[in-house]
């Protein structure tokens, strides 16, 4: 009975970031701490310095190669493993947002269902894209000539801040379905679930750097990232300071980068667009000699 | 320290003679003066020295005409968007292209050659001098010459100082680079050894690596030599250069490198007369790192040529 009585002692942990398939510190070694909707102290995590955002970028370009020359029903089933892996985290997940967000177990459970969904859903996108958005266009000559869609290459996304776990879900899964790498700056008040995303994701067969998670301030690490040479998009979708907005999609323009707005309103539970997947991409057109 | 004259019978003594290198004091030493802070303004600098002193090299069996010539055109002008950027110090290519390369940059640079059955080493004296007069004769004036590891290993120092001896003769006017492989040498005595008996035997330059074999340059290996030419030049009075060559990609490694020539050195041999890098790829990551400083955000490789 004594030794049942005894108080365990707390395991804690600081969180790190997802760089390159590896759980890095920050290498300016800061931290901040995470609380709960109440208040009460949930966890240190990694706070990202804007050279933790520019490895990302690189492990991105890395990783972007190899996914964007994987077959497309290669990356479908990569989606739907990650989906695999979240669907044994369920209790997790579902804890983490409940505690992130203040909500009751079941809306918590039933956002958790809708992120598990979400990759399942994308995860039939992969190799339908190409038909749904590619054109055999008509020519008047003995030619073909044909508009596929290619992945635009990597693409800097900023989570939604309250939706922490589908918000994020539903602006990854988007921007990688195609063969985009990305990097994901994770909610800053409510990073836990993107971390235990994280986890799921390095266990996936996604390859090392297709996603790279960073938690800390999206105001300190975005300009420098909207104005990185190698970045080719960016979704602002949890950007809610309006004239930092205007000026991270100015500073894009510079390298001719596409650019998703904020998108502060956003139902996350709602079936996605195809704007979401095609807003990414850059449309190949290609004329060939009419072999036959 | 081994001073003049030495008499070949004397040599084997004397080299194994050499004090030997502390490993672990080495090492330490080359990773400590790599965490030196470099500032921005000394940063803008370092890396337009750098890029001035690379030998901006292609030695693969696909090499082309077309290809020397467009090698040769970024050598020139690595970036045309920037005709501030410095011009780098050579193109280094195989003997047969030394005619296109020479044709291709005038008197503007440095055509360096390999020669002595690169990368190996091993074929007989007459073919290794034949193929040096040849290149020397298209037009190189600098030769990079591959020692005979497998004679050094077995302890024939002598065949390898006659050897370069030769090559050196033959090499006229041309300045000659003699490529260690540091690589296949195994220990930093025998680094320390091998350089010794190349500048003994009239090298103009020391190189590591061929860049064929891993490891190539390290900044440890790198170390032991720079350490060994400040000691020659004690001795002797002849500034004998470096030429890191291998494995070298970053602007932030190359950085590291010309810290360790300035503190082991010091400031003359931080010019591209003394200093080299051996490189194909390092020259891209200095352009980018050189675009970034000029225009305040970070470059891609969208924004170099690839090779």
């Amino acid at each position: 009975m004594e030794e049942g009585n005894k108080r365990r002692l707390a395991v804690r942990k600081t969180f790190k970031l997802y760089i390159g398939g590896a759980f890095p510190r920050s290498e300016s070694g800061r931290t901040y701490q995470v609380l709960d909707a109440h208040g009460g102290f949930i966890a240190n995590v990694a706070k990202a310095s804007r050279k933790d955002a520019r490895d990302a970028v690189l492990s991105a370009r890395t990783g972007h190669r190899s996914w964007s020359a994987a077959t497309a029903y290669n990356r479908g089933q990569v989606l739907y493993r990650v989906a695999e892996m979240m669907e044994g985290r369920r209790a997790q997940f579902a804890a983490e947002v409940a505690r992130a967000e203040g909500c009751g177990t079941t809306d918590a459970e039933r956002i958790t269902d809708a992120a598990i969904d979400r990759w399942v859903w994308y995860a039939g996108w992969a190799d339908k894209l190409a038909q749904v958005i590619g054109t055999a266009n008509p020519v008047a000559g003995p030619f073909f000539n044909f508009s596929v869609p290619e992945p635009t290459g990597v693409v800097v996304l900023v989570a939604p801040d309250d939706s922490s776990l589908l918000g994020l879900v539903s602006t990854i899964a988007p921007a990688i379905v195609s063969g985009n790498a990305c990097v994901a700056i994770a909610s800053q008040t409510r990073p836990i679930p993107a971390v235990t995303l994280a986890e799921v994701l390095a266990t996936s067969d996604l390859p090392a750097g297709v996603v790279n998670i960073l938690t800390g301030d999206p105001a300190e690490m975005m300009p420098s990232l909207a104005a990185h040479g190698d970045v080719n998009a960016l979704d602002l979708a949890g950007i809610g300071d309006v004239e930092l907005a205007a000026r991270l999609e100015r500073d894009a323009a510079g390298t001719v980068k596409r650019v998703r707005r904020p998108q502060p309103d956003a139902n996350w539970y709602r079936t996605p667009s195809l704007a979401a997947m095609s807003d990414l991409l850059e449309i190949k057109t290609v004329w060939h000699p009419q072999g036959i | 320290m081994i001073g003049t004259p030495v008499g070949l019978d004397q040599l084997h003594s004397a080299l194994k003679g050499l004090a030997g290198v502390d490993e672990v004091g080495a090492a330490s030493r080359a990773a400590m003066l790599g965490t030196r802070s470099i500032k921005a303004s000394s940063k803008a600098r370092a890396i337009d020295l750098a890029i001035a002193m690379v030998d901006l090299t292609t030695l693969e069996g696909m090499d082309t005409p077309g290809k020397v010539r467009a090698l040769c055109a970024k050598a020139m002008r690595p970036d045309p968007g920037d005709p501030g950027t410095p011009a780098v110090a050579a193109v280094c290519i195989y003997g047969d292209l030394v005619a296109t390369a020479r044709e291709a940059v005038g008197d503007a640079l440095h055509v360096a050659a390999v020669a002595t059955a690169f990368p190996s080493g091993r074929a007989s004296m007459a073919v290794k001098l034949l193929e040096t007069e040849q290149a020397v004769a298209a037009g190189a004036d600098e030769i990079d010459m591959v020692i005979d590891r497998g004679a050094f290993l077995a302890g024939d120092y002598v065949r390898v100082f006659e050897e370069i001896s030769a090559v050196k003769n033959a090499c006229g006017s041309a300045r000659l680079k003699v490529i260690l492989e540091t690589g296949e040498l195994k220990t930093l005595d025998n680094v320390r050894r091998a350089s010794w008996l190349a500048m003994l035997a009239g090298a103009d330059f020391i190189k590591t690596s061929t860049g064929k074999v891993t490891p190539a340059a390290t900044p440890t290996v790198t170390l032991v030599m720079l350490e060994a030419v400040r000691d020659f030049a004690l001795v002797h009075g002849r500034k004998v250069g470096v030429k890191a060559a291998g494995g070298i990609r970053t602007s932030k490694d190359a950085i590291k490198y010309l810290v360790l020539v300035n503190e082991t050195v010091g400031n003359d041999w931080l010019n591209p007369d003394l200093f080299r890098f051996g490189a194909s790829t390092l020259l891209n990551d200095l352009l980018l790192q050189r675009q970034r400083m000029l225009s305040g955000h970070y470059s891609g490789p969208n924004y170099v040529t690839i090779d």
